[in-house]
């Protein structure tokens, strides 16, 4: 029997059954730690006595979700991280300055690789699938004995095969599309299993897009969303790989060990044409609460957020700025724009976007998941609206009794100039 | 073996989400005991008032796909530092699940015929349930009626809970 990605990838990384075919205990190739989900692992660890970590060179540690520290509470959380890398010479820790958003930060120093197993103790882990990775978010506990013991354990999961056939129309984005599906598999339609997203529209897109798509995932309850390795994957990850292979098609010919047998068994496999599809926004409270942004048009928001580990990547600063260039945004609102990494933000700089946003009347703040999750760095009001190119829009999700429309960068920005939800012209 | 039961707060509606169950603003908290006030407090439900309808429960009944969002386990210390160490759910979402069990709790999971005959029959009544981990059956009790029912746990989730979670069982099994 054929078998799928995530099949492919557990076989070569099974280290125990303990139980039949009930869990299959996998060895990781990569734990990202990261300083709110990490530091009660780190104090337990060190209350049992077992302040060790099983490999310093593949766990990667960030400081990204309140930094700068905002307040005693988050600077202590900061020390727990920054002494525990220090102490076990972890070579990949990102302090303050170097820091951004993990599931932007990782795969841009190329530590998602084809056929990795990753988990870090955050959701959104799923993003790295995008580089043809099982990678899962889990919780603290799974996480501490991932840095102790480098193992992790898993029910085999099923995989939902979704085809993406057609081609997005200008002006519509990897963003509407992940919405889209949302909408299509509900909050939890793909709980505990893996989804691959395949067909000539993921064939086309870049890494970043990739990630945006395999990044919410985990909103249709998704362990994992995963595209298949390939040139693209390759040109990717090229500066971190070229040491490993002779060229370009060797590593590919290497990465294609992870694509799906022909005959792979899928729990579902849908097909969507995406010819028409136009651009997405969320209304409620769930993110498979997804309408046309033409059906909203005309809401009015307070505050616009462009960032995350969603769309906080250059080509999202790119689209964004394509269409603040030369306007201001409405006095009737507020935009923030976090850049996701200090790579992104140099570069936004390099490109002028910088100066684009704030010419604009944009906020640029360091990279940061702050805002996303009403942590730090544009925190809502009760009652507030907030236009938002992040992943979930719980009640109070950005903060207690705000509201969040979700969205991609190029609605964002639209959206930031009239104050109301508002469809974007396609940019170039 | 751990007991586990005691009074049950019935939270009627599917899709209760981790920033519900404890609010993301605090988890600037390295002690899980810190979280006690803050249960439930984003939670938005007809005559729910998180503050006082916590108190003294032990076990929550909810819908389906329950704790879905965040892989915070800071989810299930909210609920383990009030006491609550039991959530019977026609669906979990699946790091939840795995967390509830992970720190030696339980998560079960019932037919949504079954939730609704204890939402039906039970919410509004102070009920207590018992959990009886050898035999698989939860019973639950309110003036005037009474149930047994039926549920599984897999082995591997057993395991867990009666080494009292993934920690002590990885350590005693991994090198």
């Amino acid at each position: 029997m054929g078998q799928t990605t995530a099949e492919k990838i557990f076989e070569r990384h099974l280290i125990d059954k303990p139980f039949g075919n009930e869990v299959y205990v996998l060895r990781l190739d990569a734990v990202f730690c990261h300083e709110i989900t990490t530091p009660i692992a780190i104090n337990d660890l060190i209350a049992r006595g077992k302040d060790r970590v099983f490999d310093p060179s593949r766990i990667k540690a960030v400081i990204d979700h309140v930094t700068p520290a905002k307040d005693s509470k988050t600077a202590e959380q900061g020390r727990i991280m920054r002494e525990w890398a220090r102490r076990h010479e972890l070579k990949d820790f990102f302090d303050v300055g170097r820091n951004g958003v993990c599931h932007a930060l990782f795969p841009e120093k190329g530590f998602a690789r084809p056929g990795y197993t990753i988990i870090m103790g955050d959701s959104h882990t799923c993003t790295h699938g995008a580089f043809g990775a099982f990678a899962a978010g889990v919780g603290t506990t799974d996480l501490e004995v991932g840095i102790l013991k480098g193992v992790c354990a898993f029910r085999k999961p099923e995989t939902i095969k979704i085809e993406v056939t057609g081609a997005l129309k200008p002006g519509v984005y990897a963003k509407d599309l992940i919405l889209f599906i949302i909408k299509q598999l509900t909050v939890n339609g793909a709980t505990d299993k893996v989804v691959e997203f395949t067909g000539p529209v993921i064939d086309r897109m870049s890494m970043e897009e990739r990630m945006t798509v395999c990044n919410m995932a985990i909103e249709a309850g998704g362990t994992c969303g995963i595209c298949y390795p390939d040139a693209t994957t390759v040109d990717y990850l090229w500066p971190f790989i070229s040491g490993d292979y002779a060229s370009k098609e060797d590593a590919l010919k290497d990465f294609q060990q992870w694509l799906p047998d022909a005959d792979a068994v899928y729990a579902e496999t849908r097909t969507f044409d995406v010819s028409t599809l136009t651009p997405q926004v969320t209304f409620g409270y769930k993110p498979d609460q997804v309408k046309d942004v033409s059906e909203l048009e005309g809401t009015p928001v307070d505050q616009v957020y462009i960032g995350s580990c969603t769309n906080g990547r250059i080509e999202d600063m790119r689209v964004a700025a394509a269409i603040l260039r030369g306007k201001k945004i409405s006095d009737r609102v507020r935009a923030v724009v976090s850049p996701a990494t200090p790579g992104v933000f140099s570069c936004a700089l390099e490109e002028g976007l910088i100066k684009i946003f704030q010419d604009a009347g944009c906020c640029v703040t360091n990279p940061t998941c702050g805002a996303c999750l009403g942590m730090s760095n544009g925190v809502l009001a009760a009652g507030e609206v907030a236009a938002s190119t992040t992943n979930r829009n719980f009640n109070g999700r950005m903060g207690k009794g705000g509201m969040v429309h979700l969205m991609s960068p190029a609605t964002a920005a639209a959206t930031a100039l009239t104050g109301v939800i508002t469809r974007a012209e396609p940019v170039n | 073996m751990k007991s586990f039961g005691g009074n049950v707060l019935f939270l009627n509606r599917s899709d209760i989400n981790t920033d519900e169950i404890i609010p993301a603003k605090y988890l600037t908290e390295s002690d899980k005991s810190a979280l006690r006030p803050y249960l439930l407090e984003d939670l938005t439900l007809e005559g729910f008032n998180p503050k006082a309808d916590v108190q003294d429960k032990a076990v929550v009944v909810s819908r389906a796909n329950f704790g879905c969002g965040s892989s915070r386990e800071h989810a299930p210390w909210a609920l383990e530092v009030n006491g609550i160490h039991v959530v019977i759910a026609e669906s979990y979402a699946r790091i939840f699940r795995q967390n509830m069990f992970n720190c030696g709790l339980l998560a079960i999971e019932l037919t949504t015929e079954q939730v609704d005959l204890l939402f039906r029959e039970y919410a509004g009544h102070a009920t207590v349930m018992r959990v009886d981990l050898d035999s698989s059956i939860l019973h639950v009790e309110r003036k005037g009626r009474k149930d047994d029912i039926l549920f599984r746990v897999s082995d591997f989730d057993r395991a867990l809970v009666e080494a009292g979670g993934w920690v002590e069982y990885a350590d005693a099994r991994y090198s």
